[in-house]
């Protein structure tokens, strides 16, 4: 079955406080190569059947509505992942 | 509702023949912890609390509503995400937004359920030491017009308890210098910043007054013994006897 996929990040000029712990733990773990990381959300809608655009339009709505807070996120993207 | 008093002397402070027909509601999400604490407190200021279920449809004949602190839907997706859209909170909005200005006092949880809803501007996001924090906490009365607010003196510094580890408010710089031009800093953290909050903001108001948010539990403050060492410990009364002399003073 088709799934949606939506991807909400903090907004850039947001300080991500996990993002930031995480950071702070890469190089404990020999993982020296990072110098940031900004942690977001992956959410998959799953469809019954197929993917309308009215039904894509209904995920994007759903994502600024309810996925996202837009005071702190934004969303980055909503595409259409065949099963 | 547990009967009063547990230990020490239950006072209603703000004593008025009117005060026990006010009615103040307290909503209960799956996942809220204080409602019977902000009910206890609604009580001990004087009045009667009413309790108010996530999935009601109707506010009864309340003068005023406590959305208390807690994990709502245990914090899923975001804190108060998922509570703003119960079918209660649309009829919280319709009446907080109405021209009778229904008094709405958002404490921690409630506060962020208030964000969420757009009822207050600005945003909770993890505290900038990522640690849940409990303690307790000096605030700054910064303004003593709002219409949980109007017992406290301008200024006056009351200590209540603060728990949280989703605390830190921002808001873009030109919704914050609003807020500041526009008197609607109701709370700040005085000493210490608990959680990284922008300009030391501990609770904000609508622009009416009606609509009060704070991260912090004046409903844990309410009752000798119980209460902060700090202080009288009972310095979050004022919010439930501010409530019901504005409502007291608005039907005379």
């Amino acid at each position: 079955m088709p799934r949606i996929v939506v991807d909400v990040m903090p907004k850039p000029e947001i300080l991500d406080p996990q993002g930031k712990a995480i950071v702070g733990a890469l190089p404990r773990l020999g993982f020296t190569a990072f110098s940031s990381v900004r942690q977001g959300k992956r959410f998959e809608l799953t469809v019954d059947g197929e993917v309308t655009e009215e039904i894509l339009a209904q995920a994007r709505d759903a994502a600024e509505t309810l996925l996202s807070n837009p005071v702190i996120e934004d969303v980055v993207n909503v595409e259409v992942v065949e099963a | 509702m547990t009967e009063l008093p547990l230990i020490g002397e239950a006072v209603a402070v703000a004593a008025h023949p009117r005060l026990a027909g006010a009615k103040i509601g307290v909503v209960t999400f799956p996942g809220t912890l204080d409602d019977r604490d902000a009910a206890r407190a609604v009580r001990l200021a004087g009045a009667t609390p009413v309790e108010l279920w996530h999935a009601g449809t109707t506010l009864g004949d309340v003068d005023a509503v406590v959305i208390p602190g807690g994990f709502s839907y245990g914090d899923y997706l975001r804190a108060g995400a998922i509570a703003r859209f119960a079918p209660l909170m649309s009829k919280i909005i319709d009446a907080a937004n109405s021209d009778a200005k229904l008094p709405v006092l958002g404490i921690c949880n409630g506060f962020q359920i208030l964000t969420e809803s757009h009822l207050l501007p600005g945003s909770m996001i993890k505290n900038d030491h990522l640690k849940f924090m409990c303690r307790d906490q000096v605030l700054r009365v910064e303004n003593n017009t709002t219409a949980w607010t109007g017992d406290y003196a301008a200024g006056q510094e009351i200590t209540v308890p603060l728990k949280n580890q989703d605390g830190q408010y921002i808001a873009d710089e030109k919704t914050l210098d609003a807020l500041e031009a526009e008197g609607r800093v109701v709370f700040r953290y005085v000493g210490f910043n608990p959680n990284g909050s922008r300009r030391d903001i501990a609770g904000i108001s609508n622009a009416a007054g009606n609509v009060v948010g704070l991260m912090p539990h004046p409903e844990h403050a309410v009752e000798a013994g119980f209460g902060p060492e700090l202080g009288s410990g009972t310095e979050g009364l004022g919010f439930f006897t501010s409530v019901l002399n504005k409502i007291v003073g608005d039907n005379k």
